[in-house]
């Protein structure tokens, strides 16, 4: 096994309680480096194309990846991966924290469950002690609470990723949470640990991570933590976190606002970063081995409420569940922030999901009777928590919202699904891109759905022109590329970002850790295959041209910006169908938006092409041939 | 020399958890360091690194003598060669900052190199460049 990876892999199959340890497959890492390249072919490979994601056949991954643990920039993150029912595609979420590295220490590359348990469990890993235990003690409770009680049962030295009552009963937007504050938040990865009965993972570990050159790596690292404690961007990062870009984006006009109505909030002082760190700031937080500490764990105090921890709100669950629901008070979103995270709903798909019940509140599709006598305003606390009451114990129309947004249009009708501000179901992030096109392009194409850690170009649509899409594709292409690379890595990005870390000192950390000698350009291939396995997979899956699932909501073209700087502004059908040409060319697919085998080949990947072929979805041979490289080096100014 | 702590500073990151297993044992493995971070979560949500104090209290209960001061330094130097692993010292310890680790058979304290101190970017733990006044003065703690 080459260095920097355990060498062990667990196999558990709930169903019937089986627990294996088995040799971790060297040449599937080196192939596809670990996180969420590894993730991505093992759904790939054993996930039957017709399966239930929240049945007994689909897999539940949890791995780290090369970085995580090992002494260098942001290497804390740890994978989980599925296929995702809120997408129906391939699924893979991260998070910081500390059980990436835990479970690395404890001896382990990767856990796979498959299978479903007859009864509630955690999984208690200690080492190389694997126990699969009883949970009905801590079924029911909430995310956050049940990590403490844990921690109390088992020791304070645990690292513990839980689900809440929303993972539990399957809700689609489900997260998984772990130290008091951090999630895999995307594609439902904890409806589907909740769909396998697993309430909870614990680990500990003190074995040593095996690296191939520990004093050259040493020395990398070091080197990088003193010159960057003086980068300009290290003081505004560790007082404010992403939080800083609150009032940015609002000065930008990407700020979802009211559903994404208008891309500016007339009241942004009330709940930026400013305000969340003056007001309910508690301590500033860090995942393992992090200098920048951008956690802000802060306590929201409300009267008439029960006062509450809630690490955040970041900038994207402050944008959704600020602005987005039309708050004006910070505490207010440090409340919904933390009843979403004991919930254990993704902060992100949760804010669009109550922002969608808004807008169908202020334009009569659902009405008060819809809600139990309750209203669902702009700006109420009182109506988000009584809304999320409803759906967490899918009540009612509540049972409509716990599919996401998708699916709640789809319920309701009558014209919402133009503003359910959705892609291939996965809720977008929190930026509106009709002002910033590149980004509209990344939703769009994004192979989980509308999520900006696939691509953020808002710096790029500045520079390059907001009401251009030219030149776009080949930029959204490279970022799709390179941000990915740093959750197959299991690092966090944001060095790169924000401290100017280059990708080729991240290539270089890899090496010094495995004994490899790849470059930069060969990392950015294995993420292209990656990407390109994804998009199959999920052709494969949903049956259709990929073309057909890659436009957003009808707001996005149908309606200019009311209001603030952008006034006026936004994309045309024209403009939104010419990207997709252009990003598809690039690419190396064809006009339908399907792989071609030419470039599947390319990848190292003749047998996905066999199996899109027998689907009937490859896509057709490009006049001219595939474009040699794929995507356009970049360095975006900021995230 | 002693480690100053400012607990309100601290974010948990255990960076310096790190620094210390590699430059002391050549390995990335924290579970072999010297010192420690308390966790108070959720409520009040605050941490506490935990380092030597040069309290001198595992010298006193050490039944094989292994442990000695340097008076240079102020750190407790523990004597690989005398040490049983027997634990008394751990159990004593005000700031439960002796280590012991399966791979070892001597507990771990620190040795007060700073490596941890330069690579703290909140100032959590920081060089104090005194020495205890009673250890500066020959004295017992």
């Amino acid at each position: 096994m080459a260095d920097g990876f355990t060498g062990t892999t667990l196999r558990i199959n709930l169903s019937n309680g089986e627990i294996k340890k088995l040799p971790t497959d060297r040449k599937l890492m080196r192939d596809w480096y670990g996180g969420r390249g590894i993730v991505a072919k093992i759904c790939y490979d054993e996930v039957p194309r017709d399966a239930d994601p929240l049945g007994p056949d689909n897999v539940f991954i949890i791995t780290s990846g090369i970085l995580s643990g090992a002494f260098t920039p942001g290497g804390s993150k740890v994978e989980f991966g599925s296929v995702s029912p809120l997408t129906n595609g391939q699924g893979d979420s991260n998070m910081g924290g500390h059980l990436g590295p835990a479970l690395k220490f404890a001896g382990f590359d990767l856990v796979i469950f498959s299978g479903i348990s007859p009864k509630p469990v955690y999984i208690c890993i200690d080492n190389d002690k694997v126990e699969i235990r009883d949970a009905t003690k801590y079924w029911g409770m909430g995310s956050l609470d049940c990590e403490h009680v844990l921690k109390q049962d088992l020791g304070e030295d645990f690292e513990i990723a839980t689900i809440g009552p929303s993972g539990e009963r399957g809700i689609l937007f489900s997260c998984i949470s772990h130290d008091f504050g951090r999630q895999a938040g995307r594609t439902g990865q904890g409806a589907v640990m909740g769909s396998k009965k697993i309430k909870a993972i614990a680990v500990r570990g003190n074995k040593a991570i095996k690296v191939h050159n520990l004093e050259a790596l040493y020395k990398h690292t070091y080197d990088i933590i003193q010159r960057t404690k003086e980068h300009p961007n290290m003081e505004p990062w560790q007082k404010y976190g992403t939080s800083f870009f609150i009032r940015w984006s609002n000065d930008n006009a990407v700020m979802p606002t009211r559903n994404f109505q208008t891309t500016w909030y007339e009241d942004v002082e009330k709940i930026d970063g400013e305000s969340l760190v003056t007001k309910c700031l508690v301590t500033h937080k860090a995942c393992f081995g992090c200098w920048m500490n951008c956690g802000k764990y802060s306590k929201a105090v409300i009267e008439g409420k029960k006062t509450v921890f809630a690490e955040g709100p970041e900038y994207e669950t402050g944008a959704l569940c600020g602005p987005n629901l039309g708050m004006h008070d910070i505490n207010h979103v440090v409340y919904i922030n933390y009843l979403l995270d004991n919930y254990g709903m993704d902060s992100m798909s949760g804010g669009g999901v109550m922002a969608f019940a808004m807008e169908c509140f202020e334009k009569g599709l659902i009405t008060e009777k819809d809600l139990e006598g309750h209203t669902m305003k702009w700006g109420s606390i009182d109506d988000v928590e009584h809304f999320l009451d409803m759906v967490v114990n899918q009540r009612g129309i509540g049972a409509w919202f716990a599919g996401g947004t998708r699916k709640a249009a789809e319920k309701i009708g009558k014209g919402s699904e133009k503003f359910a501000m959705q892609v291939k179901g996965q809720e977008m992030s929190g930026y509106d891109g009709r002002w910033a096109p590149g980004m509209l392009l990344s939703y769009m194409t994004a192979d989980i759905g509308a999520h900006h850690n696939r691509s953020w170009t808002i710096t790029v649509d500045m520079a390059e022109g907001r009401e251009t899409t030219e030149g776009r594709a080949k930029i959204v292409i490279y970022l799709q590329h390179i941000r990915p690379l740093f959750d197959t890595w299991c690092s966090c990005r944001l060095f790169w970002g924000e401290l100017d870390i280059t990708p080729e000192e991240y290539a270089e950390a890899m090496n010094l850790i495995t004994g490899w000698s790849d470059t930069i350009d060969q990392a950015l291939k294995v993420s292209e295959k990656i990407w390109n396995l994804n998009r199959c997979h999920y052709l494969e899956r949903n049956k259709a041209n990929g073309r057909t699932f890659d436009y957003p909501p009808a707001r996005s073209w149908e309606d200019k910006i009311p209001s603030g700087p952008g006034k006026g502004k936004g994309v045309s059908l024209e403009q939104v169908e010419a990207m997709l040409d252009d990003y598809y060319r690039e690419r190396g697919w064809d006009k339908n938006g399907n792989p071609s085998r030419a470039l599947l080949e390319d990848l190292g990947m003749g047998f996905a092409a066999d199996n899109l072929e027998k689907s009937g979805f490859l896509g057709k041979p490009l006049e001219g041939g595939i474009p040699k490289v794929r995507g356009e080096k970049y360095k975006p100014k900021a995230f | 020399m002693r480690i100053k702590v400012n607990a309100d500073n601290c974010t948990g990151c255990r960076l310096c958890r790190q620094v210390c297993a590699i430059k002391h044992f050549e390995e990335i493995n924290p579970a072999k360091a010297a010192l420690w971070i308390e966790a108070k979560f959720p409520d009040p949500g605050k941490y506490k690194p935990h380092v030597c104090i040069q309290c001198g209290k595992c010298v006193k209960v050490c039944p094989e003598g292994a442990i000695s001061r340097d008076t240079s330094t102020g750190a407790h130097i523990v004597d690989k060669t005398k040490c049983t692993n027997c634990g008394i010292c751990v159990s004593t310890c005000p700031e439960k900052v002796i280590f012991q680790h399966p791979d070892l058979n001597h507990v771990i304290i620190c040795d007060f190199c700073m490596e941890c101190t330069t690579v703290c970017n909140v100032d959590a733990i920081t060089k104090w460049d005194v020495m205890k006044p009673s250890i500066a003065a020959g004295k017992e703690a």
